[in-house]
């Protein structure tokens, strides 16, 4: 049940990502200064910004840029994981240990902490900040994968196909690689979320995506001025994260479940 | 009671007599326990359990048995009302007999606060896990004073007192220090001894103990039986459950056997047991391999009346296995393995040359029923000097400072079967590793087909690893669960080239359908998962075959399909078998020789039953006693 | 009672059948051996401690390091960010005079091994923007940040465990509520939250001030804002300990001793369920400390997170490095101090399962699928989502 609702809720999002004008028809971008500050209406379903632009419209059309940016800072977040995961399960026993203690490091770099570094480095922007959400969340891919792969490479299966007179490389793509890929899609839809959350927050302080960019973040960093007198222009944008960082969470649960009970 | 008294009394048996006097049997004036017409079913489902009825009388001990699914656990927890929200009990009759003469408390009309006053109080309740029965973040004792503390108005000093008086009578050693102990310090037996403390804390008239002793060592399992037996003579009445009916034959005067949910058969021990009425008793009667001779059949359509066929090269219309062991094995495996033609030659019978070197002695034990015959069979066998497929030479290895496996040698030869017995920590699957190269040996080394084995480095190995295979008890956890069984057994067979009729063919020769290849093994039942696993182990056509406890997690009846499926095939491919086991009932029945191991090191060996009729090491003896069996009540002597 | 059977099945008759004979000596002989002092009881866990403690000191060396090489990556003269970044048109006297000050015109060797030996004796450098020592800076601003990220945790393991207990125990419909309330509650951004908050609470209703003021008021806001989002993780992982645990053999053990269901609760439930959420406190403070950047920023409260993006954004580079380690030290000593608590409540974390005090391994699978069995049925009992 709860897996049809976040799936649909995802599709809907994931049509607004690719064509944006089949639902908002309009450009996010214009400007109509005797419609601003308008409450939301049937005309503007989440009302307008102080510009006059259409809130709903920007909402919708920024669902790209803000899809696009959680699911590459995940992808640069797994890649990296999978890399560092996969020397550490499988290479000898020093590679391991290097590679561990290194993402201990990383670790000591709590949450958004890493990100930040980044982008005092790097300065900020959409590419840094996405980068940099990617990076923060590696060290804690990496550890997952990590132990995946020991749980593999240790599973009675693998011995089996050495007592049967398996080479390694056979027993590596036919059996501990396939297995520790079946778990990343749903890590990966679980992260998708956070990443989204994570970016946005970022775009919120002015690190990452700029206004007028109509990036979800960067809509809530613009109406932070007017939070007091018209809510409509920062409630919308963080309902929209809201509702695909939890729909993209629940289904990652739910595709969880049904692995653990099948 | 000390730690120090006789040590050499740790593994005795007490004599126990099920038919004592105490036990008067169900003409008993009050019954203690009273069910009729039980029914429990979850949600909309179908009943779990079907219209049981059967009465405990006070003092008397009842055994409950049934395979897994038989709704005997769930019959214990409807009698403490645990069935849970969504479950629908209905008896025309649940009575207990109540302490004082007040008549009897109806179990039905309960409030769920006399129930708790019912629990713990009235009926004690021995669970089935003794490994995850206690919680693991709290002392022991207190698990025990919990149930002080919840019936009485004892102060928390007088529960500590009297925390250790259980746990000593329950026979704990050093009861004042196990009491702050937390379970994963405790041995297994001293957990379910633990348990039991807990449970007889308020001298509970009855006692439900459901499988108390199962996943335990045969000496602590007899340890067990011992003190509940106590229990019962000082008057405690015990339903015991159990899938065993060794371990219920030992207590037992009554007992019930369940199938699907209902009672098919009820009467006093000796007499279900000696003459079992019902089909159903006496297949799972007949599945007990204990004093089966080597080479019978232990379930119900016997292989042995068949006429022996030697694997010759020809293709011959040999009595497939599949025929023997196809027919009512648990109702999901005949559902899916259905019907299997006879006459489609088995592959392996048309094996490679090299495997009907020595068919002679693969043929003697199975025209030979008797054990006496099979003895000398097996005793021409290797006097004519048989081919040894596997030689194991000083073998040691050492975990730390503990020698895991010490000084351990033996030889295995062509189509002949080498039993391995030992209890729990014995280095019986260290030995098994060794073998299959799976750990360096830090001494000796092992033989395969006269050439070094152990010795060589795994990429020289490799080549050779498919003259010897290896089975293990979890058969589900060594198939890869993203693959289908046609893809494991494809996979097997000459390196994922081999097509479907091979596949298709390899599982008719362990008893299965062809459309169990498009299967994921973890839908099948525990007997269908170990015969994928045999057909996967014998694809490379192996000389040698390692089954490590491959039927310890399985019911009796399925067990005993296994056991024929194996001495088929070994009958028909001519190949060796080491065959690690706890069971000496298991060991007796499958081996033509046997080893017995402890502490890592062989204690006894020689053919299995010279070593049975005359145990030379004290440790056998011990062994043998512990080890609970049905023929000792099966035996005329006892009936009096 | 006679010898019961004998013969070939080698049945030991006679010696000794007494029934009141106990065989528990084979019992015994598997257990461990208690040595009785505290010291020796407890120097496994000292051991680790003091591994743990080097530990730290390793990885604080390594944060430090990574974070000085890391912005000497930055692009452009680091005396002119000093002097007010590229647009301060500063003069090249007193560019040179900037880099002597700050040691920028020693090689990058020395330079590094000063750093390490400020470091080591607790100077942090100065602030580029705020010409004040960052020791300093990070004195005045540490205890509001940790204050607030305390008061965060303890009213997220609140609500968590209410919630959780809650949705355990009430039924079907409070299953479904409670875990979509997780899941979403660890959804929602900081940010939103706290707009959300303080247009209910200070802008239509009016009972808490939307800038963090001193005193206990102006501390509710920031604390909720943090809490709900991790209250929503740690909820989920409660509540699967908690239904682990109500599910287990051991609470039907419990359950057939006459035990309730809130005995089951509180005895036996609570503390399982409490071991994995401990395991995640560390982690949780980390993600306070992020938060923490966020919320100060709205609420204008002053703090680490407030002044970490104020460095951000200015590239205040000495004070983000110290921050940044300073926020590491802290981090490191919770998840130890957090680490240690779990090997206190279960002294089976971390032990090495050695070959003799392992369960049999025969059986465990019929144990295992038993267990499972009752887990499944407890579970209907319990009622969790469908």
């Amino acid at each position: 049940m709860t897996v049809v609702i976040s799936l649909a809720v995802l599709v809907f999002l994931v049509v607004a990502a690719v064509w944006p004008d089949l639902i908002a028809p309009g450009d996010p971008l214009a400007i109509h200064p005797l419609d601003a500050f308008q409450p939301p209406s049937a005309q503007h379903l989440f009302g307008t910004d102080e510009s006059g632009r259409d809130i709903f419209t920007r909402v919708i059309h920024g669902t790209r840029a803000s899809l696009l940016i959680g699911v590459t800072a995940t992808a640069i977040g797994i890649g990296l994981g999978l890399i560092f995961g996969l020397l550490a399960g499988l290479g000898p026993r020093w590679l391991d240990f290097g590679t561990t203690r290194l993402l201990e490091v990383m670790f000591a770099f709590p949450g958004l902490l890493l990100a930040l570094l980044f982008i005092v480095i790097y300065g900020p922007g959409i590419v840094t900040s996405t980068i940099a959400v990617g990076l923060s969340t590696a060290p804690g891919y990496a550890r997952l994968i990590r132990s995946q792969t020991l749980q593999v490479r240790d599973a009675p299966y693998l011995e089996a196909a050495l007592v049967l007179g398996r080479g390694s490389v056979f027993r590596l793509t036919r059996h501990l690689l396939p297995n520790v890929a079946g778990t990343l899609f749903v890590i990966a839809t679980l992260g998708v979320g956070q990443s989204i959350v994570w970016a946005s927050a970022l775009s919120y302080l002015g690190l990452g995506a700029v206004p007028p960019s109509p990036e979800w973040g960067a809509m809530l960093s613009a109406g932070r001025t007017y939070i007091t007198s018209f809510w409509w222009m920062t409630f919308f944008p963080g309902l929209f994260i809201v509702l695909s960082a939890a729909a993209a969470t629940l289904l990652g649960r739910g595709l969880q479940q049904r692995k653990r009970s099948s | 009671m000390s730690g120090t008294e006789g040590t050499k009394g740790a593994h005795e048996l007490v004599p126990i007599s099920p038919g004592s006097p105490s036990a008067a049997g169900p003409q008993h004036a009050t019954p203690l326990l009273d069910v009729r017409n039980l029914m429990v079913r979850f949600g909309r489902g179908m009943p779990v359990v079907n219209d049981i009825s059967f009465t405990i009388a006070p003092g008397e001990t009842f055994g409950l048995v049934g395979e897994s699914g038989s709704g005997k656990s769930v019959t214990s927890r409807a009698l403490l009302g645990l069935t849970g929200s969504n479950a629908h009990v209905a008896a025309t009759r649940l009575t207990l007999a109540a302490a004082a003469a007040d008549g009897v408390l109806d179990l039905r009309q309960l409030s769920a606060r006399a129930w708790r006053g019912v629990r713990g109080a009235r009926v004690g309740y021995v669970p089935q896990a003794a490994l995850v029965g206690l919680d693991p973040l709290r002392p022991v004792g207190r698990e025990i004073g919990d149930a002080l503390r919840l019936h009485t108005k004892l102060s928390p000093v007088e529960r500590r007192a009297e925390v250790s008086e259980l746990l000593a009578a329950a026979g704990v050693p050093e009861p004042e220090l196990r009491a702050v102990q937390r379970p994963y310090e405790l041995s297994g037996g001293l957990r379910q001894r633990v348990l039991i403390a807990a449970a007889i804390a308020l001298r509970p008239s009855l006692l439900i103990a459901d499988e108390p002793t199962t996943a335990l060592d045969a000496s602590v399992q007899a340890g067990i039986l011992n003190l509940l037996e106590r229990l019962r003579q000082n008057g405690t009445a015990i339903l015991l459950i159990s899938h065993d009916l060794s371990v219920v034959s030992r207590l037992a005067s009554r007992v019930a056997v369940m199938q699907h949910g209902a009672i098919v058969e009820t009467g006093p021990t000796a007499r279900v047991l000696d003459a079992p009425q019902h089909p159903y008793t006496r297949q799972l009667v007949a599945a007990v391999p204990t004093n089966r001779p080597r080479g019978t059949s232990l379930a119900p359509q016997s292989i042995a009346a068949a006429p022996a066929e030697s694997p010759t090269p020809a293709p011959s219309p040999s009595p497939s296995p599949a025929t023997a062991a196809a027919p009512g094995e648990s109702a999901a495996d005949a559902e899916l393995s259905g019907p299997t033609p006879a006459e489609p030659p088995s592959p392996a019978a048309t094996a490679a040359p090299g495997e009907s070197a020595g068919p002679a002695e693969a043929v003697a034990p199975a025209a030979s029923p008797t054990p006496a015959a099979a003895g000398s069979a097996a005793g021409a066998g290797s006097a004519a000097g048989a081919a040894v497929v596997l030689r194991a030479h000083g073998l040691s290895r050492w975990f730390g400072d503990r020698a895991a496996v010490d000084d351990v040698s033996f030889t295995l030869e062509r189509g002949r079967t080498l039993g391995l017995v030992g209890e729990s920590g014995s280095g019986k699957t260290t030995v098994a590793r060794l073998v299959l190269a799976l750990t360096a040996p830090d001494k000796g080394d092992v033989e395969l087909l006269g050439q070094p084995w152990s010795a060589l480095p795994e990429r020289e190995r490799r080549p050779n690893r498919r003259r010897i295979g290896a089975i293990y008890q979890d058969a589900l956890s060594s198939f890869d669960p993203r693959l289908t069984v046609g893809q494991i057994l494809s996979d097997a067979a000459s390196g994922g080239r081999s097509s479907r009729t091979d596949v298709s063919a390899l599982l008719h020769q362990v008893g299965l359908s062809a459309d169990v290849a498009a299967q994921r093994p973890r839908f099948l039942s525990g007997g269908q998962q170990q015969r994928v696993a045999i057909a996967r182990a014998l694809a490379p056509r192996p000389d040698v075959l390692i089954c490590d406890e491959p039927v310890s997690s399985l019911d009796v009846s399925v067990q005993a399909r296994i056991l024929d499926l194996l001495d088929a095939l070994q009958r028909e491919l001519g190949v060796a078998y080491l065959f690690i086991t706890h069971d000496l009932g298991v060991a007796r029945h499958m081996s033509d020789d046997l080893l017995v191991m402890r502490a890592g090191r062989i204690v006894e060996s020689g053919p299995t039953e010279s070593v049975f009729a005359d145990p030379r090491e004290p440790y056998t003896r011990e062994l043998l006693a512990a080890a609970p069996q049905l023929s000792r009540l099966a035996e005329p002597a006892r009936s009096r | 009672m006679g010898s019961a059977g004998s013969g070939k099945s080698g049945t030991v008759s006679g010696s000794g059948g007494n029934v009141n004979t106990v065989s528990y000596v084979s019992d015994a002989l598997d257990v461990h051996e208690h040595p009785q002092t505290w010291l020796a009881r407890n120097a496994p866990l000292l051991r680790w401690l003091a591994l743990r403690l080097l530990g730290v000191v390793f990885v604080l060396w390594a944060v430090s390091t990574i974070t000085f090489f890391a912005i000497r990556l930055i692009p452009g003269d680091p005396a002119e960010a000093i002097l007010g970044g590229p647009g301060s048109q500063a003069s090249a006297d007193s560019l040179a005079a900037a880099r002597a000050e700050y040691g920028l015109d020693q090689p990058i060797g020395i330079q590094y091994l000063s750093f390490l030996g400020r470091l080591a004796v607790g100077n942090l450098g100065q602030s580029y923007a705020l010409h004040q020592s960052v020791a300093s800076v990070i004195g005045e601003n540490l205890i509001s940040t940790l204050t607030l990220a305390l008061a965060a945790l303890i009213l997220a393991v609140v609500i968590a465990l209410g919630l959780a207990a809650w949705s355990t125990r009430g039924g079907r419909a409070a299953a479904a509520i409670g875990s979509t309330l997780e899941v979403v509650g660890a959804a929602v951004p900081h940010f939103w939250l706290a707009i959300l908050a303080i247009l209910l609470f200070s802008t239509t209703l009016g009972w808490l001030p939307p800038v963090s003021v001193a005193g206990p008021a102006g501390l509710v806001l920031p604390a909720l804002v943090l809490a709900i989002p991790l209250a929503g993780f740690l909820g989920q992982v409660m509540r699967e300990g908690l239904l682990d645990a109500l599910s287990s053999p051991y609470a039907l053990s419990a359950r057939a001793r006459g035990e309730s269901e809130s005995g089951v609760f509180w005895r036996h439930a609570l503390k399982a369920a409490a071991i994995p959420a401990i395991g995640l406190t560390g982690w949780a403070f980390g993600s306070l400390i992020s938060g923490a950047v966020v919320v100060e920023t709205i609420f204008a409260r002053p703090g680490l997170g407030r002044s970490l993006l104020a460095a951000v954004q200015g590239r205040d580079v000495p004070l983000v490095v110290g921050i940044v380690i300073v926020v590491a030290l802290v981090y490191m000593l919770v998840t130890t101090a957090t680490d240690l608590a779990e090997r206190i409540i279960d002294p089976r974390v971390g032990r090495r399962p050695d070959a003799r005090g392992s369960a049999p391994r025969r059986n465990t699978r019929r144990a295992r699928t038993h267990a499972h069995k009752d887990a499944s049925r407890s579970r209907t009992h319990t009622e969790i989502e469908p």
